[in-house]
């Protein structure tokens, strides 16, 4: 049972990473690498500065504001710069590990003994596991409410039209750059945040925390897609929260068989390529004509 | 005669190596002129939509707004008073959004775009079931169907109506019928023409129908190689036939 409840709350906390991906993978309509290294550099910078003995709300909104700077490198690179978007996602990703180490000092740190946001009194009475239940509830709710709140004003409803048509877009006077730059400042921020976050409720950063993740964001995304097929656009987010409770269950399950945590990067591509495949495996099995892959993000 | 809202003074554009594509044009262009853009592929009618949009940027010569230089504008500022509609149905909007979405998107052309909600209220989808049932091809009763679903009619009548909803200052048609059928495009071109006519919008519009030249709009210009070769109005354009325009064909 705990376990489960574990699984639910590594699901809940890992949501984050899911929506934020979102963002700039299915509205934007690219792979962004960046992400692999905004999220160490959210972690570093948090657990760096909780153990300089800053408050540990101040440094989780600081791993925000880091991750942005790191999106915004991005999208520098690719609407100034014209580097396509996977190499200056890969290059921000690059020059991020440099940055980690420098930050951290160490490979490294500990968070052993310090204050977290995991460490307020409150959270201490709960059960076990359930404090990162509720603290992953509370952070995706919120994230999610706001983006749902921001995608239908004008503006989220002009970074939408970016991705779907960038020409059309500018021929109404969209500033469709300054659009995908927001848009990876958000994601990366977003991704940043979620790695402070993961980093406390582990008790350490790590340098090499970074590696997998854009696989373990995207399983969300695509394992929600599958699970629900077509929703509107706010019930495609919260398909997202849930399809990153499910891959939490579908890896707890495979561990439960017998495999070692040091399979998990193997076990997580898999899932995300089945994943991926089920639409065509589905058409090709005649198993269910109605789902599809979801692309609309209305009606 | 009053001042020309857009003038093209000696413009030169090339492209490539040193090809030139415009040779040193000229242009004035009137309020409530209805232009059609007449010529032989190759003989620069995209070149001169996209020199006055912003996507091309002119060699020499003088672009001017009321009077004012504009070659220094990007395209997305120029978007400010003028608005286009492509060839490709594909091109004009959004395939995931809604038609209301992309109305609302049009809507605010020219302005800035901020953290206010979008505001689809119900007031606006019946303004959106009015101004969308002139176009007379059911585009009414799709208002929230994602533009991908419609047909290549619907979705060129959707941006059409998107590019005149704020009224531009200069309505550029890049033959913005040619890729529907011959029912659907006579149906959306009589609807052009009533929009353009009643709301005294300025437009150049190209074609390749010499038949849409000649009925439609009220000042008609033949390009070739890279020059205005034939340029006229009202009743010297109504005295024209197919047969004197083809004169102006030969390259």
């Amino acid at each position: 049972m705990s376990i489960i409840v574990s699984s639910i709350g590594q699901g809940l906390l890992w949501a984050v990473l899911g929506v934020a991906l979102f963002l700039t993978f299915r509205i934007l309509n690219f792979p962004d690498m960046t992400v692999e290294g905004s999220f160490p550099l959210g972690a570093a910078t948090a657990v760096a500065m909780i153990s300089h003995g800053i408050n540990p709300y101040l440094a989780t909104l600081a791993a925000f504001v880091v991750g942005a700077i790191a999106g915004l490198a991005t999208g520098l690179l690719y609407t100034k710069g014209k580097i396509p978007i996977l190499l200056a996602g890969i290059l921000v990703m690059t020059a991020a590990l440099s940055i980690n180490l420098r930050i951290m000092g160490s490979a490294n740190i500990s968070l052993l003994n310090q204050k977290s946001i995991f460490s307020s009194p409150l959270l201490q009475h709960l059960p076990k596991n359930f404090d990162s239940v509720f603290v992953g509830f509370i952070i995706i709710t919120i994230i999610t409410l706001a983006l749902i709140f921001f995608l239908q004003t004008e503006l989220g409803q002009s970074f939408i039209a970016t991705g779907d048509n960038a020409n059309m877009a500018q021929s109404i006077g969209i500033k469709t750059d300054r659009m995908t730059i927001m848009g990876l400042m958000l994601s990366n921020g977003l991704i940043a945040f979620g790695g402070a976050v993961i980093a406390q409720n582990n008790g350490y950063a790590d340098i090499n925390m970074g590696i997998g993740i854009i696989v373990i964001a995207l399983a969300s995304i695509i394992i929600g897609e599958v699970a629900f097929g077509d929703l509107s656009l706010n019930g495609r987010l919260v398909a997202v929260i849930v399809g990153s409770i499910l891959y939490r269950l579908v890896l707890l399950a495979v561990l439960s068989l017998g495999f070692s945590t040091n399979d998990l990067n193997l076990i997580s591509a898999i899932v995300l390529a089945v994943a991926m495949m089920l639409p065509q495996l589905r058409k090709a099995l005649k198993l269910d004509t109605v789902i599809k892959k979801g692309v609309a993000t209305h009606d | 005669m009053t001042e020309p809202v857009f003038s093209l003074k000696d413009i030169i554009v090339t492209v490539g190596d040193n090809v030139q594509i415009l040779k040193s044009l000229n242009l004035d262009i009137y309020e409530g002129d209805f232009i059609t853009v007449l010529g032989t592929n190759g003989a620069g009618k995209s070149t001169l939509f996209n020199t006055i949009a912003g996507n091309l940027a002119i060699d020499s010569g003088k672009l001017l707004h009321h009077g004012h230089s504009i070659a220094h504008e990007s395209a997305v500022t120029r978007t400010n008073y003028i608005a286009r509609v492509f060839q490709d149905p594909k091109m004009g909007t959004a395939p995931r959004m809604t038609v209301a979405e992309n109305l609302l998107l049009a809507e605010k052309r020219g302005q800035k775009r901020t953290l206010r909600s979008r505001g689809l209220t119900k007031e606006k989808i019946s303004e959106y079931a009015k101004i969308t049932q002139v176009m007379g091809n059911n585009l009414d009763t799709r208002l929230n169907t994602a533009t991908g679903n419609l047909s290549g009619g619907q979705r060129q009548a959707l941006s059409f109506l998107m590019a005149t909803r704020v009224k531009p200052e200069l309505l550029l048609l890049d033959e913005h019928t040619a890729a529907l059928d011959p029912k659907t495009s006579e149906q959306l071109m009589l609807a052009t023409n009533e929009q353009v006519t009643k709301n005294q919008l300025t437009a150049l519009m190209i074609t390749h129908n010499l038949a849409d030249a000649l009925k439609y709009g009220n000042r008609l210009i033949i390009l070739n190689a890279g020059d205005i070769v034939l340029d006229v109005r009202g009743q010297d354009k109504s005295a024209l036939n197919e047969a004197d325009i083809l004169k102006y064909f030969i390259a």
